[in-house]
């Protein structure tokens, strides 16, 4: 069964009456995924295209069973929002929204990751189980099913590299876009750890860029635990240090989170790194071909 | 958003963090007027969001009002690492018994606030941290639990300081937790945090980081903002509310979403051309945005050609092509343009272009064949 969003997937979308946030539930809705409910304060008892909206996710949780939630809230109420969807008892909380503050974020992740739920985001463009379920702005059209991991901190990049696996005749399990913010909720050593387990799964290939050590961490795990073989792509080479690229986490701090040491800590764990989004397709192809 | 040290004090003091007395200057005369009030010998310290300004003759003494003038005169305006001075800070001048060193830094990796102290201060931490590993005392602070005593007590002794200091330095501490937790700080460091010959614990120095996914509950901090302080381009595209960063190349690049953009640069970079710029449209960029992202990108003069890398999600490329069209109309472009468009809409996109056939625009299948087709045009252009 394909990871975080799949046929089980409920889903309640939190801001749906807004105008990304009907659209892109739509959209969700029109890929098969089951949406069975919205959420918007106040606007409790309309309908978005026959989709009930209630006013809280209690109620959307108890009415009509919701798992799994997609935050399209603004960045000011969006925090309130995930913990809102957390204490309603939702296991899945995937968080579209860009711009939520750090310690906002900080704090979430304090208080979700003891109880066990699964957070994706935020400022990021969700998951795709091809042929599945959609949850979150990707276009499914970019991608084939197929049998390959993709996890990213990026949302266009990794439609590039999902569009070059299509070119060479490679699809999906699940596409996992984890975010670019300095603090998200699944990693890349979540992400990878999820792929492991998954019988759909034989390949991943992860997208990483400049900032943090989290690419760091998934190579010491991937060199420890993982078995499922894996290929790699990283942005950033020509990033200056001290300045934030476009995703609030995208920043060289001193010497530390540039691509060059997330290569090396890569290929040190046998991973291959290719040195173009076309280059990383290539090497996907050839380790699927690789009897393994 | 980096402020100033000056401005980082001004967020001190209003914690109750003790700073030295002083004030601002943006002319000579105004800092002999500082030095006059302060009535004492001064420091003169040049204002850049850069460090090593000691070296560089950023940082002077002054016994008079005469001297601070003379002083302020030479700073300003000097050039510290690429970052032109335009104000000092002039500030009551301190006799120093002992340097330490306090942060407290957003750890993303372990997603707590670190807090770190030695008696080892007024030198880079990082030295600190390699040479001399069991001077530094540091700890996580769990971000639902706050800053409490134990933690103080902990990071006092750990860091082996004098027991008459200890409730000062806790004092300090606490109060530089609660400015970086109010103020969503990604930084709060005090290098050197002295002693003085009375025993008196007090900040001589700061560095203050604050996030900008927060300024909507800080007005008065992003007021701060010294757009002055930013290239041209780059004041205009923060202006407009365009994500750009000035490179030091002469490819100009296009794209839409951060991690694309950085590929674009690096592919760039590959195929043997350098990077001028990193600008992102963003998702669902509208023509009238692409419009003003050509505008900023074009102001660079060291620009000879640029490379439209788009790969539309909720983008669509017919939108981002009629953006193309429309800035061709309305600004000079001079440089020859490569575009790549790709995802929703590309067709229409690319028939678009096709059809209005603009001179020196060429269209490209792919993002490698686009990288290279650029840095051939760029070098012709030279």
């Amino acid at each position: 069964m394909p990871i975080v969003v799949n046929a089980d997937t409920r889903l309640v979308v939190q801001g749906i009456t807004g105008r990304e946030g009907s659209f892109h539930t739509l959209r969700n809705r029109e890929y098969g995924t089951n949406v069975v409910a919205g959420v918007t304060p106040g606007k409790g008892g309309r309908d978005v295209e026959g989709i009930p909206v209630y006013d809280t996710v209690h109620e959307a949780v108890r009415r009509e069973g919701a798992n799994t939630a997609m935050v399209f809230v603004p960045p000011r109420f969006a925090g309130d929002a995930i913990l809102e969807a957390a204490d309603a008892g939702i296991g899945t909380i995937v968080c579209i929204t860009e711009g939520i503050p750090a310690h906002d974020m900080l704090r979430i992740y304090t208080h979700v990751r003891p109880r066990g739920i699964t957070l994706l985001g935020p400022n990021c463009p969700g998951a795709l189980s091809p042929g599945l379920a959609n949850v979150g702005i990707i276009p499914a059209q970019v991608f084939a099913r197929g049998r390959i991991g993709l996890v990213s901190r990026s949302g266009t990049l990794t439609y590039q590299i999902g569009k070059e696996l299509a070119d060479l005749g490679l699809g999906n399990s699940t596409i996992v876009g984890i975010g670019g913010d300095p603090v998200v909720g699944l990693s890349f050593v979540d992400v990878l750890d999820l792929f492991e387990a998954d019988p759909a799964t034989d390949l991943v290939v992860m997208v990483g860029e400049i900032g943090g050590d989290e690419e760091e961490k998934a190579a010491a795990f991937i060199g420890e635990r993982m078995r499922t073989p894996v290929v790699a792509y990283i942005a950033g080479f020509q990033a200056p240090p001290g300045r934030t690229m476009g995703h609030a986490g995208a920043i060289i701090s001193g010497s530390a989170g540039t691509a060059q040491a997330k290569k090396v800590a890569l290929e040190a764990q046998g991973v291959r790194v290719g040195a173009s989004p076309t280059e990383a397709a290539r090497l996907a192809a050839e380790a699927f071909a690789a009897p393994g | 958003m980096d402020l100033y040290e000056y401005q980082g004090k001004q967020l001190f003091a209003r914690y109750g963090i003790p700073v030295s007395e002083g004030s601002i200057a943006a002319t000579p005369a105004e800092a002999r007027e500082a030095a006059e009030r302060i009535a004492a010998p001064v420091v003169i310290k040049a204002q850049v969001l850069v460090g090593g300004r000691g070296k560089a003759g950023g940082v002077k003494l002054a016994a008079d009002p005469d001297e601070a003038e003379q002083h302020a005169e030479a700073i300003l305006g000097m050039d510290i690492r690429g970052h032109t001075v335009h104000r000092v800070w002039v500030e009551r001048s301190s006799d120093i018994a002992r340097e330490y060193y306090f942060s407290i830094t957003f750890d993303r990796g372990a997603k707590r606030p670190l807090l770190m102290l030695t008696t080892a201060g007024g030198v880079e931490i990082e030295e600190v941290a390699e040479k001399t590993p069991d001077r530094l005392a540091r700890l996580h602070v769990d971000p639902l639990v706050g800053f409490e005593p134990f933690h103080a007590r902990r990071l006092c002794f750990d860091a082996g300081l004098p027991a008459e200091e200890m409730r000062q330095a806790a004092d300090i501490m606490a109060a530089a937790y609660r400015a970086f937790v109010e103020t969503d700080a990604m930084l709060v460091e005090i290098n050197p945090l002295i002693v003085t010959p009375e025993g008196k614990l007090h900040a001589l120095d700061s560095k203050y980081t604050v996030d900008d996914n927060a300024l909507f509950r800080h007005p008065d901090i992003a007021e701060m903002r010294d757009l002055e302080a930013l290239p041209p381009e780059e004041r205009m595209a923060r202006e407009r509310g365009v994500t750009y960063v000035k490179l030091d190349g002469y490819v100009g690049i296009i794209g839409n979403g951060a991690g694309l953009v950085m590929s674009t640069l690096d592919v760039v970079a590959g195929a043997g051309g350098r990077p001028a710029n990193f600008l992102d449209v963003g998702g669902g960029a509208q023509a009238d945005e692409i419009v003003t992202a050509m505008e900023v990108l074009l102001s660079d003069p060291d620009v000879r050609a640029v490379l439209f890398n788009v790969f539309g999600g909720i983008t669509r490329c017919d939108e981002v092509a009629r953006g193309i069209l429309t800035a061709l109309e309305r600004l000079d472009v001079k440089v020859p343009m490569v575009v790549r468009l790709d995802g929703t809409n590309d067709v229409e996109g690319r028939q678009l272009l096709a059809d209005a056939a603009p001179p020196n625009v060429h269209v490209e299948e792919t993002m490698l064949g686009a990288a290279e087709r650029v840095v051939e045009l760029a070098g012709s252009g030279a």
